[in-house]
């Protein structure tokens, strides 16, 4: 397969974690709508890797791994401490931030 | 042989995706998630990158996703109501979502990328070994590495920190 | 010792004299500081004398000396010096002001004494002097603008002296206004000047004046007429004169001062020194001659049926002043200058004569609550019939003279002027009436209980209660001082007599010093300063002079003789007048309603504009302006806050679709 493929169902499935993104209201899901785009970057990126013939996408995947995972333990860490102060686990309802 | 091997992961990539966006229960968005991690691996061994997607399936599938089914077993059920506060939020969504896939795959096919239309250079035997991968982060790589590995350490401390019980708080 | 250090030392004096007692005045006993500032003014006049003496030694075309002590600006053009000029035309009025103002500040050593401001009094004082003679010696017309703002302060410090009177803040108030409607007309003067000249210095301007303008050329009459609008306002000529009244609510050294001897001259001496200007347009010069005789005789009517005394004596002022307006105006320098002079002694002597009698009725200024004080106040009385004999021009007074002087200058010019010799003589009548009216009405006559009382006892009458403001009936602020019963006679204090009696001296025998036909001491003394004027050349002759002397001694005679009718014989006839002519009566009585008129056709337009300032431009222009702005960056920012919903999942929206659009952009552009 040639490489356009995988790069146009990298956008495809950035694209759909973009759109859980604006319409979930869980927390816990709009995280995973995250990893969806994450995900997408990588394949990108190994794409991209494949194409050039060296390995450095591949470091850049790896590497976007770990951030990754930073990113979902402190995440995730947000949600368990919103939800022992039993404040309601709905972005809509966390908002006040506002001017 | 490998179209169909594409296609078919491609399939359970996107249908994964679409769970994970269209599942009312959360915990079955995480199981979609797990299925489209699974497909996102396929698509990498189908790319010659054996370590990217050995380290996909497990770390992410293995570790991140079983964080997420503990959290979500934690949690519980988080059902959303229908209403939807912002005004034109449902409409906009996804038409922006059809919009940034069109303009992103007009961006990268109408490019002037000579690669495009061929299946990429003949790769040596060990291209996406462990062996290369390590190699690269060792040497070209390094201060990523390294930086990366802090970032882990304040994660888990991070972490540690948000979970904490504090003494004042009641259960 | 040159005679310009001499005149930058009479310049020094009575600076130096403010400055000691205005920075001691907590330190100096009341006492010293008189003395200081007598002392000052003595010594300027001192030093006035020496550098008359400097002239006299000198040959008379080459009196002339032009000193400056710095450079004041010199930059792009312009080029003015701290400098005075120093002739017989200054070196005059040096002496006419340091020398009656000598004698005034030995007055007020012993009249003002009891009251509260005494240093502040004896301050203000010797800087009056200061600026007077700033401006008189001043040698460029910056500096004369200069003195000439400081003698207006001077006059509204003075005159606001007891400043917590309702009545003297806003006397001082006005004439403050009045006098800087002059100011303005000056310094306008001075920038044309400068415009067409090239410079501000007396010597070059004149100079080139001849040269550079066409007689009665629009730019000469221009500055003629602005230099008048100065010289009116200051001298209180018609119509910016309504100041000069009310300025008697200062106290009577003030009045004696300044506004008989000294700053109202002020205007005669500037026009005095730049005759050539209005010798180049005779428009000017005859427009300031009329408006002179006008005031002369307006102000004479005004004065037939004023019952303040000093009010009365303040409107004599005026009409004296018209006649060295009109005197100077048409060419009759020395004589103006000469009637300058005499009305200083007679004039001065007058407020002060009129001051004692005040401070014996306890502040009271109604002559219809005066009389018979002739037998209460000896010394006073004689003072005051010195002076008004020399006010009406009683023959052989120095009054007699100098008035006669211009009248018969007038005539000797011939043609239109005159007009002025006829005219002049009228008011010569009315002069003489009213002087004498007051004298009649105060000084003969069954004495009224505050004489009774001096006669009796020997003491002044001390009203009870708290003090009053007899005038207002407003309650007085015995704080910062006020004209009370503590003030002074001349009975009892020796430098007020001393001072009046000085006075009463030269009024009588002052103008023996030019006598025509026998001796012309001023005109030759000031001859120099009118060199190559057409005008100055013109002499009565010595038939025209006696004939003149004749006719002004006869109307004298008549005036005092009416006076007499009317006040002392016949006391019912002047009742009996006011019923016949009582829309004449009223007229004058009501100051020919200038008052009104300048109310009418100048305050209350300026308050109308500013009420409409206030109401329409501030509070809708300006305000809208500013506080529109304020609500429209107000409502823009209250639009743009909508954004900030707190809700997470429009952020993103927003983030997905800036996103979007960029690309699009990116997009289109490289394709």
């Amino acid at each position: 397969m040639s490489i356009e493929w995988y790069i146009v169902l990298s956008a495809l499935l950035f694209a759909t974690g973009a759109m859980g993104i604006l319409i979930r209201r869980s927390p816990m899901v709009i995280l995973l709508c995250l990893e969806l785009m994450l995900n997408a970057g990588n394949l990108a990126l190994v794409a991209f890797s494949r194409m050039v013939g060296n390995g450095e996408g591949q470091v850049f995947a790896v590497i976007v791994m770990v951030v990754a995972a930073c990113e979902v333990v402190v995440g995730l860490g947000l949600i368990v401490a919103i939800f022992r102060r039993r404040l309601p686990l709905n972005v809509d309802d966390l908002r006040e931030l506002r001017g | 042989m490998e179209e169909v091997l594409f296609f078919a992961s491609a399939l359970g990539a996107l249908g994964g995706a679409v769970g994970v966006i269209a599942m009312r229960n959360p915990f079955y968005s995480v199981l979609a998630l797990i299925v489209h991690l699974f497909s996102l691996a396929a698509l990498f061994l189908l790319l010659t990158s054996a370590f990217v997607a050995a380290a996909q399936v497990v770390v992410y599938a293995g570790a991140v996703m079983v964080l997420y089914v503990f959290v979500v077993a934690y949690v519980g059920e988080g059902g959303e109501s229908a209403w939807e506060p912002i005004p034109g939020q449902r409409l906009l969504a996804p038409l922006l979502g059809i919009a940034l896939f069109v303009e992103l795959s007009i961006a990268v096919l109408s490019s002037s990328l000579l690669a495009l239309g061929e299946d990429g250079p003949d790769v040596k035997a060990g291209f996406g070994d462990p062996a290369a991968i390590g190699r690269l982060l060792l040497e070209k790589f390094l201060l990523p590495f390294e930086a990366a590995s802090i970032l882990l350490l304040l994660a888990a401390v991070g972490a540690i920190v948000l979970a904490n019980r504090r003494q004042e708080e009641t259960t | 010792m040159s005679v310009s250090s001499w005149a930058w030392l009479v310049l020094l004096f009575p600076l130096l004299g403010s400055i000691a007692i205005g920075l001691g005045f907590k330190a100096l006993p009341a006492k010293v500081a008189g003395v200081i500032g007598t002392v000052s003014i003595a010594l300027a006049f001192a030093c006035g004398i020496a550098a008359l003496v400097s002239l006299l030694g000198e040959d008379p075309e080459a009196r002339h000396h032009a000193s400056s002590l710095w450079d004041y600006a010199s930059v792009a053009g312009l080029d003015i010096k701290l400098g005075i000029f120093v002739d017989p035309l200054s070196i005059f009025m040096v002496l006419v002001v340091t020398g009656v103002s000598t004698l005034i500040h030995l007055y007020s050593y012993g009249y003002m004494q009891s009251d509260e401001g005494y240093h502040r009094f004896f301050s203000y004082l010797n800087f009056f002097v200061f600026s007077m003679l700033l401006l008189v010696l001043a040698g460029n017309f910056v500096l004369l603008i200069v003195g000439w703002a400081f003698v207006g302060f001077a006059s509204y410090a003075l005159i606001s002296f007891w400043y917590r009177r309702e009545t003297a803040t806003r006397a001082g108030m006005k004439a403050f206004v009045i006098n800087v409607v002059g100011d303005i007309g000056l310094v306008l003067a001075a920038f044309l000047i400068f415009r067409e000249l090239g410079s501000f210095d007396y010597g070059t301007v004149f100079e080139r004046a001849p040269e550079a303008f066409a007689t009665n050329e629009w730019s000469i009459v221009a500055i003629c007429l602005l230099l008048l609008v100065g010289a009116f306002a200051k001298s209180a000529q018609l119509p910016l004169h309504t100041w000069l009244p009310d300025a008697m609510e200062g106290p009577t050294p003030v009045s004696s001062l300044i506004h008989a001897a000294t700053m109202v001259t002020a205007g005669v001496y500037l026009i005095a020194r730049t005759h050539v200007l209005f010798e180049l347009a005779p428009t000017a010069a005859d427009i300031a001659a009329f408006t002179g005789l006008a005031t002369l005789l307006v102000a004479a009517t005004m004065a037939l049926v004023m019952t303040d005394l000093k009010r009365a004596i303040a409107y004599s002022t005026m009409s004296q002043i018209g006649y060295m307006i009109m005197g100077v105006s048409i060419g009759a320098y020395s004589a103006g200058m000469f009637h300058l002079m005499t009305h200083a002694f007679f004039k001065a002597l007058l407020f002060m004569a009129a001051g004692s009698i005040i401070a014996a009725m306890a502040n009271e200024q109604n002559i219809d609550r005066m009389g018979g004080f002739g037998k209460a106040m000896r010394f006073t009385s004689i003072t005051f019939v010195c002076g008004a004999l020399a006010l009406a021009a009683f023959p052989g007074t120095s009054g007699f003279f100098s008035k006669d002087e211009i009248l018969a200058f007038a005539e000797a010019r011939g043609g239109m002027y005159l007009i002025f010799t006829v005219l002049g003589y009228v008011g010569a009548f009315l002069t003489a009436i009213y002087a004498f009216r007051l004298v009649f009405r105060v000084l003969p006559g069954k004495p009224v209980p505050e004489a009774q009382e001096l006669i009796d006892t020997g003491h002044l009458h001390h009203p009870h209660g708290p003090p009053v403001n007899p005038a207002t009936g407003e309650e007085e602020d015995t704080d910062v001082g006020f004209p009370g019963a503590e003030h002074h006679i001349a009975e009892q204090s020796l430098p007020m007599r001393v001072a009046m009696g000085v006075l009463a001296v030269l009024a009588l025998v002052g103008g023996l010093v030019q006598i025509p036909g026998v001796d012309d001491v001023v005109e030759k003394w000031l001859d120099p300063v009118w060199e190559g004027s057409p005008l100055a050349a013109i002499h009565p002759s010595l038939e025209q002079d006696y004939v003149g002397l004749g006719i002004g001694g006869f109307i004298a005679l008549a005036g005092i003789g009416v006076a007499y009718l009317l006040y002392v014989a016949r006391p019912e006839l002047p009742g009996m007048l006011e019923r016949r002519l009582r829309p004449l009566h009223t007229l004058f009585a009501n100051k020919w309603y200038f008052d009104e008129a300048i109310d009418l056709l100048v305050v209350r337009p300026a308050l109308a504009i500013g009420r409409f300032a206030n109401r329409v431009f501030e509070r809708v222009v300006v305000d809208g302006l500013v506080s529109g702005t304020a609500e429209t960056v107000r409502g823009a920012g209250g639009v743009v806050r909508t954004v900030q919903s707190g809700f997470v999942r429009s952020y993103a929206l927003l983030l997905i679709a800036g996103f979007a659009g960029l690309a699009l952009y990116f997009l289109l552009s490289s394709s």
